[in-house]
């Protein structure tokens, strides 16, 4: 679906407005290797400043490289015509905007777009898709609310419909938690681990490692630019490597349920030696 | 639906605005003379019964500057809201970004030229057929010198590092005054054609005829066109670059687009009329309160309700200080200043002006 090689970029995209100037800043990706097949459920993690939003922006094709290559199904993603691509990839910014005005449904709708021409306008499948969408976001009862009126989790909601709206292979969403409650998170998670099951690859930037160590299949970790840890939560999440990435004393204990690692801040006055210890009785 | 009783509504107010500006004017023609010579001219009605001179004074004369006001009108509000919207910007109108500076040179250009060409003309016997080159390279120069400033005011939005919305207004704001002195420079170097130039920058309709009409309208068209077949994207540029990008929007070119087709029709507008204030800043705003922000409907509500805003200004501006021997005419652009000014203040007063989307 998506492989990179080598590939490094700037803050500033292909598209005119920044030019060339922006293209020769310090890169903020480096040296990226990786390759994401169709289907997968990923998570990318890492401190402030990492590039994980600036990887998602690559992948959506908004960034040109400085150097090496971002592939989608085989051509650059950064070269296909915005039309095209909007039916292909479908991203959450983190920057939710919403025009004065404008109702739920409204915002929504503009996820069919790409689907739309100039003659054909909304169809009555748009309105449908626009509808589901807004159902599985849980912003149905929110339609004909002006959108700019909402709480910043209803705003993060609708927007996420949007983005469900457009109906890609391929879904970015960078933080999508970020301003909602716990009941929402669960069940945005499990939207997306349905879209996951019906063969959607997902890409979701979390800050919270223990959602995506619960809810991803594969999570990558950044550190200033470059990716340091790739794999499953199992295999990535352990102490001294979790370290290393966040500099910042951790501990790492298993879910009481599902068996899964779990990472928790351990205060500076904690002993090294006591944190290595899993919990007794935890072992399966 | 309310919706479409809005349409019908606008319409039939533009064909009655038209048909009943038709009626106003120091010689008295009825309503039903004016229907039958409008209905004649359209080959829908039998007019041999009126006099030839009645059926010139509406047709030619007044049907003529009536459907010109409308069309103008029609441009400027056009423009004001894809202005506004392009350049998120309440306070935007057509001529923000200097199309009007721009055309006002390129037409005191040739009005400054015609007066020069003419005197050789008189001496050389070509007088008639330089006077007609200069009715027609007015409006053509106009349009050139609107379309050239829109070229420099993006080539120094570019240099300055990005095209982004305060750069563009900032580089038109520059443009314009660099035109507005070249203007003062071309009127002093002209000074026997100050008068003609002054009263065309002033914006006026008078003694416009069917031959305006046939120059204002292809441009009018093609703008009109670009600025209906983008119309939807500009609610999604409306949420930045970058998610209209995601939603599969070419936002730069779009957006250059717009630029480029609000630019012809306010050229073309300009060209035809000089330039009228007002029009292109209230009527978007008046439907914006109503409307939901979709620009689609917002752009032809507003196309509507200018058309007649200035059809209505120009019956107005032709008849407030009109004497039965004539009188004089104000400039239409003092009528839409003096209509626009108290109704945009009632606006404000009903509630906050909204943002464009």
């Amino acid at each position: 679906m998506i492989r990179c090689q080598g590939f490094a970029c700037g803050h500033h995209g292909p598209h005119g407005l920044h030019g060339a100037q922006g293209a020769q800043g310090r890169p903020v990706l480096q040296g990226l290797d990786m390759h994401l097949r169709k289907g997968e459920l990923v998570a990318v993690l890492g401190p402030n400043g990492s590039g994980k939003s600036t990887l998602l922006k690559a992948m959506a094709g908004l960034l040109a490289p400085q150097a090496g290559t971002m592939l989608l199904d085989g051509a650059p993603v950064h070269r296909l015509p915005p039309a095209v691509r909007a039916r292909r990839v479908a991203c959450l910014p983190q920057q939710l905007e919403a025009p004065p005005g404008c109702t739920v449904r409204d915002l929504v709708l503009m996820g069919r777009h790409p689907y739309t021409s100039f003659w054909s306008g909304l169809s009555r499948r748009d309105r449908e898709a626009a509808v589901d969408a807004m159902l599985q976001a849980d912003v149905l009862h929110l339609a004909d609310r002006e959108a700019l009126r909402l709480s910043g989790g209803e705003l993060q909601r609708a927007c996420i419909a949007r983005t469900l709206c457009q109906q890609t292979p391929l879904v970015l969403l960078d933080e999508p938690t970020a301003s909602l409650d716990l009941a929402h998170k669960a069940a945005l998670l499990q939207v997306l681990q349905q879209r996951h099951a019906a063969g959607v690859t997902v890409v979701c930037v979390l800050h919270d490692i223990n959602l995506a160590a619960l809810y991803f299949h594969r999570l990558l970790f950044l550190k200033q630019g470059r990716l340091v840890l790739d794999g499953p939560p199992q295999q990535v999440l352990r102490q001294s490597a979790l370290e290393f990435v966040y500099e910042t004393p951790l501990v790492v204990m298993e879910h009481p349920l599902l068996g899964l690692p779990q990472v928790a801040l351990a205060p500076g006055d904690v002993p090294a030696a006591l944190r290595t210890l899993v919990p007794a009785g935890r072992h399966h | 639906m309310v919706r479409n009783g809005l349409w019908l509504l606008l319409m039939l107010c533009a064909v009655a605005s038209v048909l009943a500006s038709c009626v106003i004017g120091p010689w008295n023609i009825d309503m039903q003379d004016v229907a039958t010579a409008v209905g004649g001219a359209l080959g829908l009605m039998d007019a041999s019964a009126l006099p030839d001179a009645v059926r010139a004074v509406v047709v030619d004369l007044r049907l003529a500057r009536a459907v010109l006001a409308l069309g103008v009108g029609a441009a400027l509000a056009m423009a004001g809201a894809t202005f506004q919207a392009v350049l998120q910007n309440p306070l935007a109108d057509p001529f923000t970004l200097g199309v009007s500076a721009g055309a006002a040179l390129g037409a005191t250009l040739v009005i400054g030229l015609g007066v020069r060409l003419e005197e050789l003309g008189a001496l050389a016997g070509l007088a008639p057929y330089l006077a007609g080159l200069s009715l027609s390279a007015l409006p053509l120069a106009a349009l050139l010198g609107g379309l050239s400033t829109l070229a420099a005011v993006l080539l120094l939005g570019r240099r300055a590092g990005s095209l982004s919305r305060e750069t563009l207004v900032l580089a038109g704001v520059v443009v314009s005054s660099v035109l507005a002195a070249c203007i003062t420079l071309v009127k002093a170097v002209h000074e026997e054609a100050v008068g003609a130039m002054v009263f065309w920058i002033m914006g006026s309709l008078q003694g416009r005829g069917w031959g305006h009409v046939a120059l204002f309208l292809p441009f009018f068209v093609v703008g009109g066109l670009i600025l209906a077949r983008y119309a939807r994207e500009l609610d999604l540029l409306a949420l930045g670059e970058e998610q209209a990008m995601l939603l599969g929007v070419d936002a730069p070119r779009i957006r250059l687009l717009l630029l480029c087709g609000a630019t012809m029709v306010t050229a073309a507008a300009v060209a035809v009329s000089g330039i009228i204030g007002f029009v292109g800043l209230v009527a978007p705003h008046a439907f914006r309160l109503w409307l939901k922000p979709r620009s689609r409907s917002l752009l032809a509500a507003s196309a509507l309700g200018g058309g007649v805003l200035l059809v209505w200004s120009d019956v107005l501006a032709r008849t407030l200080l009109a004497t039965d021997t004539g009188g004089m005419e104000l400039p239409v652009g003092v009528v839409t200043a003096l209509l626009g000014g108290p109704f945009f203040c009632m606006l404000l007063g009903r509630g906050p002006v909204r943002r464009p989307a």
